[in-house]
Order: structure tokens, then C-alpha cells, then sequence
């Protein structure tokens, strides 16, 4: 039998269809509410002509519907392909239903609820601004539906290490299992910040919230998440780009190094998200600051393995010189069309790496915290690198799981770049305006914008037209995929045999060595979880000593608490 | 492992390092650093701006919806300010245009930075932390002058 196809059954077929299909309509939501930002930022729309409301509930359900809820399940129907597919072993589809199900009404409460504007709080819902009780409970759902999946996925993995005693577990298998590893870990604490302290507030059973400690909950989840991001993203890079380029992966090992840091030091990382916050000492700022560092190791090591990894495909293909092999790589090659996808991700990430580091580097967080520069790098990561591989991604499944022909191939392989270059505009001048002081999350088209305002900022003009110009951009990029999405699900379904069956381009590996000392995940989660009590138990004894009194909610509409 | 991979792994950790150097040689030769926990200041509720020596100043700022308290401090060319920041409702943030100071206004809890001002000028500071409604109208300015004699603060801009 061929070893590259697998035959999944019809539920987890229709499953995974269902996980890709549905968010990739709340993700368009989403990117229509990015659209109007960029708008509303520079003054051209006070209120939302489609949807209504103002600019922060566009904020919310930008955020929540893109970063949060469009990237786990595409996690999770990541997982849910790849692992059965590298393991040969079928799916519980019954378990991987419920877990299904429950992401679906979890995300659809949060986005009712957040239309309605009962949840202007922003993805990151910092009490004491109060969502509706079902925003909380919807993202629960959603958290706990990716859990599921992934219990679903542990038994399959051990009985395979049964039956293959002395074999490496497959590269896109140990990728996958790292991505909900850290995922699990971290969500702990956000489930404890919801289910202990926000929802029975919410709720009216408790009066007051000690702020600081829900937001230090909140980062001790917040950075982790974006390796859960990004995460996927690697395992598309690592396991599938060489392949596609034309080689072979330059180092097995190299991959599993880098996941196993990711356990070590994804967590205990959240508080440089709080440099500037009070009741946190500077030394335990310092010290997230360092494991901050340990943690762009595995992304550096990345960058030369990748590069490797291509270079070698290229020169594979005839490319000579230092550099000629960089001209031999399919960029515009229409049947090839999932690796612009990669490959502009990677170099969006030259950038969002840089400035990841900058973010990091603890006092000269001073100068960008909380200012345009932040999303204007968020973009460049999981909006871009992130963003971009789940897209091909998302397309590439669909072709798999209901049997179809990718259909507008070549749309599909012009989106990335149109998106690509609309994200480098606005993020350019997201980030200089930033760096002039324009604050995130600010309609500044109603104040800094707008000329008629005794707040009016000149400078920044020029900056935030650049981000409305690279918005509009990125939108088209996004539209041309939508189309050609939509186009592949509504076409007609191949019935023969051979495309019932599902594949994905795994790579070999040019150098591959035993690396026995990287097959287990316990060590490394144990190492892990002293990493984590190490680094927070400091930073939460020092929150809880040196705050007062409790926070009573607020709704955005008031200075007037609700109780 | 082959020999590009231990360079390549090589060089990131020297380079990470070299970062990371320049982040202490900040903090400890140029005394550039990030607010730490305040145990020793008690609670207030009220904006109150005070000397504490010569050339230097205790400000007591208040961020609320949607103002800050004050909005507007006159001081004179070479004042140093020690300065807390809390909030009275939800979470602000404060960031001073062209000066290391950024600090979150948290319920709950008080945040202090020093700050010298040693160039005449107006330096806004904006709300940072989305706060609601009017967020974005949020924001005040230090008016940095020669030969004041008498600081001040304002409620309005």
C-alpha cells in the first residue's frame, strides 16, 4: 500500500471539513472588522456602515474572531488530519465530534454576543470592564472543545510508541503534540482567571476583582498563545516547505530541538507583556525578559534550517552561486500554489522576529509598550508568517477532506503576495507611527486624526494613511483567496478512489541522527513546569502583596460602575 | 549535528547575549529602567503635585474615566519628577511623548517612575489602554518652561 495516503473515515472527513469551513467564515467577519479599523483610525467612517457600532466592538470581534477563535480551529483540524495521517491510525471520530461542537457553539456565543455589543472588551477582556456572562463561557467552550481534541490524540500516539518500539516519532507528530502541549499548560491559568474570578463576577455572585492578578493570569496564557499560533506554522515549514521547494529538510533534529525549547520556554515568559505594570518587581520583569531570549533561540535555529532546507532544494534544481539558488525556488508556479504561502511567511517573520526581540528587551519596552508599533508587529507574526500558512493550509485540507480539485489555483497563489505587500505598508506605519507615540487600540480617528481636534497630531498623518492603503490591500488579498475557497468547496467532488483518499507532502531529511535524547516529551515538560513555578511564583506572591481593595465592573459606556 | 549547524546555533547565542548585555549596560550604567513594585506608597485618590527638594517634584496622578488628573502640569526647565500613577476605575495606560516614561494605570495598584524633563516644550501624554468609549480623548501634556517659579496643574487642557 502506498504509505502516503490515508484513508480517513467519512465523520472525520465531514468533521474536518466542518472545523475549516465554518471559521473561515467568522475569519472573514473578522477581516472586515480589520478593514474598518483602518477606516475608522483615519477618520473616513465614524460608525460601521455594515455591522454598526463603533470602533472598539470592530476591535473585539477583529481580535477574537482572528487571532483566538479562527487559529484554534485550525489547530485543532490541523491535529486532526496530521496526527491520524503520520500515525496511520484512525481518529475516535464520536470524541473528536464533541470536541468539534462544542468549539462551534463556544465561538458562535462569543461572536453573538460580541455583534450585539455586550463584550466591547477587546481579546483580551482585562476586567473591570465586564463582558456579558456568555462571552466568557463561550470562549470556555472553546478552549475546553480544544482539549478534547487533544486527549483525543494521546491514546493514538501511545499506542503507536507501543507498536514501534526504537522508531522516531514522525516530526509533524512530535510538532503537533508541542503546539497543544504549551496549549494546555497555558490555558490552565486563563481557564482559572475565567472560571474563578471573571464569570461569577460577571455574573454578580462576587463584587469585587483584584485586576492586577486576572491580568498577570491573563499573560501567564497571553504569551504561550502565540507559540500556539505560530506553532502549526512550523510544522507546515518544517515538515511540508522542503518537500514542496523541491529537497529534503536540512536537519531532523534541528526540528525536534526547537520544539522541545518550545516546552521549556514558551511559559514562563508572560510577564514582559507587563513591563510597564506596577506591583510586579523589576527583577522578576528582568528574568521573563531572559527566558524571552531562550525562547527566539529556537526561532533563529529555525531561520538557518529553513534557509538550509531551500537552499539545498534550490541547488538541487540547478542554482549555482552564493545566492542563485534563491531564483530557483516555485514562486509562481500555479500547481505549486501553497508555497508562496510559506515562503512569504518567512520572510514577513525576518521582521516580525526583529521586532519580537525589541518587544523583549525589557526597558526598551519603554518606547514601544502599548503604542501602534505593538500590533504593527503582531501583524508581521500572526497575522503574517501565522496567518498566511493556516490559509494555505485551510485550503489545502478542504481539497483533502471533501475530495475536491483546488479550484482558481492561480488566485490562490496571487493572494499571499497582494496580502503580503498590503501587510508591509500597514505595518510600516503602524509601527513608525507607534515610535511618534500614536497608542494602540485608539480610535484616533475621532481625536488624533481628525484636524477639527484640539488633539490633532500632524505627524501622524502620513503613517496612519500608510496603514489605510496596506488594510485595503490586505483585504484584496484576502477576498481573492475567499473566492478561490469558496469556489474549491461549492465544485464538483472527485468520487474516484485514489482522491477518497488523503495526502499530505512530508519531507525527507538530509541529515537525520538518532537524536535520542529528543524522543521523549516528559523530561521536558517536568523541566518545563519547574521553569514556570520558578518564574511566577515571585510575580504573583509580589501582585498579591502590593494591591488593595477589588474592582467593581464597568461597562465601556460609563464612568458609572454596574454596581 | 554538522559543522554550519553548531556555527549557526553558535553565532544566535553569542548575538542573544551580546542583546541581552546591552539591555544591563542600560539598566546599570545608564540607570534606564522599568517601574518595580511599590509596597511603601499609601492608596490616594485625589491628584496632588509637591516639591520635595530643589529642582525636584512628587506628582500623584489619577487616571479615570476618561481624564487624567491632572490633564495639564507646568513645570520648570531641569525639574525631576517622581511620579505615581494609579487608576479609580478600569485599566489606562500613560506614556509621555519623547521621555522613557510608560506606565499602566491599574486599579488597585500604584506605579512610579522618575522622570526629568530638561528640555523646554510641550510633551503629550495619551491614553494608551483601551478604556471605553472616549478612550481615545483621553490625554494631557507637561508644559516644560523657563524661569517658572510656581509649578502648577490643570483639570482641563
Amino acid at each position: 500500500m502506498n504509505t502516503d495516503l490515508f484513508r480517513f473515515t467519512k465523520s472525520a472527513k465531514n468533521l474536518n471539513a466542518v472545523l475549516i469551513i465554518i471559521p473561515m467564515v467568522l475569519l472573514f467577519i473578522g477581516v472586515y472588522g480589520g478593514l474598518m479599523q483602518t477606516l475608522f483610525r483615519a477618520g473616513i467612517i465614524q460608525s460601521d456602515p455594515f455591522v454598526g457600532g463603533d470602533y472598539y466592538k470592530g476591535l473585539t470581534f477583529h481580535g477574537v474572531l482572528n487571532a483566538i477563535v479562527f487559529t484554534t480551529f485550525f489547530a485543532v483540524a490541523f491535529g486532526n488530519a496530521l496526527v491520524p495521517y503520520a500515525l496511520k491510525k484512525n481518529l475516535n471520530s464520536k470524541i473528536a465530534w464533541i470536541s468539534g461542537i462544542l468549539m462551534l457553539v463556544g465561538s458562535v456565543l462569543a461572536a453573538v454576543v460580541i455583534l450585539m455589543g455586550e463584550a466591547t472588551v477587546l481579546y483580551t477582556f482585562y476586567p473591570p470592564l465586564k463582558a456579558h456572562p456568555l462571552f466568557y463561557i463561550g470562549l470556555v467552550l472553546l478552549v475546553v472543545g480544544s482539549w478534547i481534541a487533544f486527549y483525543n490524540w494521546v491514546p493514538m500516539y501511545l499506542e503507536w510508541r507501543k507498536e514501534n518500539e526504537g522508531k522516531k516519532t514522525p516530526l509533524s507528530v512530535v510538532g503537533i503534540f508541542t503546539t497543544f502541549i504549551i496549549w494546555f499548560i497555558a490555558t490552565l491559568a486563563v481557564a482559572v482567571e475565567i472560571l474563578f474570578m471573571l464569570l461569577p463576577w460577571s455574573l454578580g455572585l462576587v463584587d469585587e476583582i483584584n485586576v492586577m492578578l486576572a491580568r498577570t493570569l491573563f499573560w501567564f496564557f497571553g504569551h504561550p498563545l502565540v507559540y500556539f499560533w505560530l506553532l502549526p506554522a512550523y510544522v507546515m515549514y518544517y515538515v511540508f516547505m522542503p518537500k514542496m521547494a523541491g529537497g529534503k529538510l536540512y536537519s531532523d533534529m534541528a526540528g525536534r530541538l526547537v520544539f522541545m525549547m518550545f516546552i521549556l520556554f514558551s511559559i514562563p515568559v508572560g510577564t514582559h507583556h507587563q513591563y510597564m505594570d506596577p506591583a510586579i518587581g523589576a527583577q522578576w520583569k528582568l528574568l521573563h525578559g531572559i527566558f524571552t531570549f531562550a525562547v527566539a533561540l529556537p526561532s533563529l535555529i529555525t531561520a538557518f534550517t529553513l534557509a538550509a532546507s531551500l537552499e539545498h532544494a534550490g541547488r538541487n534544481q540547478g542554482g549555482k552561486g552564493l545566492f542563485g539558488w534563491m531564483w530557483k525556488l516555485p514562486y509562481f508556479k500555479k500547481e505549486n500554489w501553497f508555497f508562496p504561502y510559506l515562503i512569504l511567511g518567512l520572510v514577513i517573520f525576518i521582521f516580525g522576529g526583529i521586532g519580537g526581540i525589541i518587544n523583549a528587551s525589557y526597558q526598551m519596552n519603554t518606547v514601544v509598550h502599548n503604542t501602534a508599533w505593538v500590533p504593527g508587529h503582531f501583524h508581521l507574526t500572526v497575522a503574517g508568517p501565522v496567518m498566511l500558512a493556516f490559509l494555505g493550509g485551510s485550503l489545502y485540507l478542504v481539497g483533502q477532506f471533501m475530495n475536491k480539485e483546488i479550484r482558481l489555483k492561480s488566485w490562490a497563489m496571487i493572494s499571499p503576495y497582494v496580502y503580503t505587500i498590503g501587510l508591509f505598508i500597514m505595518s510600516y506605519g503602524l509601527k513608525i507611527g507607534g515610535l511618534k507615540g500614536m497608542p494602540r487600540r485608539t480610535n484616533t480617528g475621532a481625536s488624533y486624526a481628525n484636524p477639527d481636534s484640539i488633539l490633532y497630531q500632524a505627524d501622524w498623518m502620513p503613517y496612519i494613511d500608510m496603514t489605510v492603503i496596506g488594510g485595503v490591500l490586505m483585504f484584496i488579498g484576502i477576498v481573492i483567496y475567499i473566492t478561490s475557497f469558496f469556489t474549491t468547496v461549492f465544485s464538483k467532488s472527485r468520487s474516484d478512489d485514489e482522491h477518497a483518499m488523503v495526502t499530505f507532502p512530508i519531507s525527507e531529511s538530509l541529515h537525520d541522527e538518532p537524536a535520542t535524547w529528543l524522543r521523549n516529551f516528559k523530561p521536558y515538560v517536568i523541566i518545563a513546569i519547574i521553569l514556570i513555578i520558578l518564574s511566577y511564583t515571585p510575580v504573583i506572591y509580589d501582585v498579591i502583596q502590593a494591591t488593595y481593595g477589588g474592582s467593581v465592573p464597568y461597562s465601556p459606556d460609563s464612568p458609572v460602575p454596574l454596581r | 549535528m554538522d559543522k554550519s549547524e553548531k556555527l549557526a546555533l553558535g553565532l544566535s547565542g553569542l548575538l542573544l547575549v551580546i542583546f541581552f548585555g546591552a539591555i544591563m549596560y542600560a539598566a546599570v550604567a545608564k540607570d534606564i529602567d522599568v517601574p518595580t513594585c511599590i509596597t511603601d506608597m499609601d492608596p490616594f485618590t485625589t491628584d496632588t503635585l509637591f516639591q520635595t527638594a530643589p529642582d525636584t517634584y512628587e506628582l500623584q496622578m489619577v487616571a479615570r474615566m476618561w481624564a487624567f488628573q491632572p490633564s495639564t502640569v507646568r513645570l520648570p526647565v531641569g525639574s525631576t519628577v517622581d511620579l505615581y500613577v494609579t487608576s479609580q476605575d478600569i485599566i489606562h495606560g500613560f506614556k509621555i511623548e519623547q521621555h522613557n516614561v510608560n506606565l499602566m494605570a491599574v486599579p488597585g495598584a500604584i506605579n512610579y517612575i522618575r522622570v526629568r524633563f530638561d528640555r523646554p516644550g510641550e510633551y503629550m501624554f495619551a491614553c494608551h489602554e483601551f478604556c471605553g468609549a472616549a478612550h481615545h480623548t483621553m490625554a494631557g501634556r507637561f508644559i516644560i518652561e523657563e524661569g517658572l517659579d510656581e509649578p502648577e496643574t490643570e483639570e482641563e487642557i
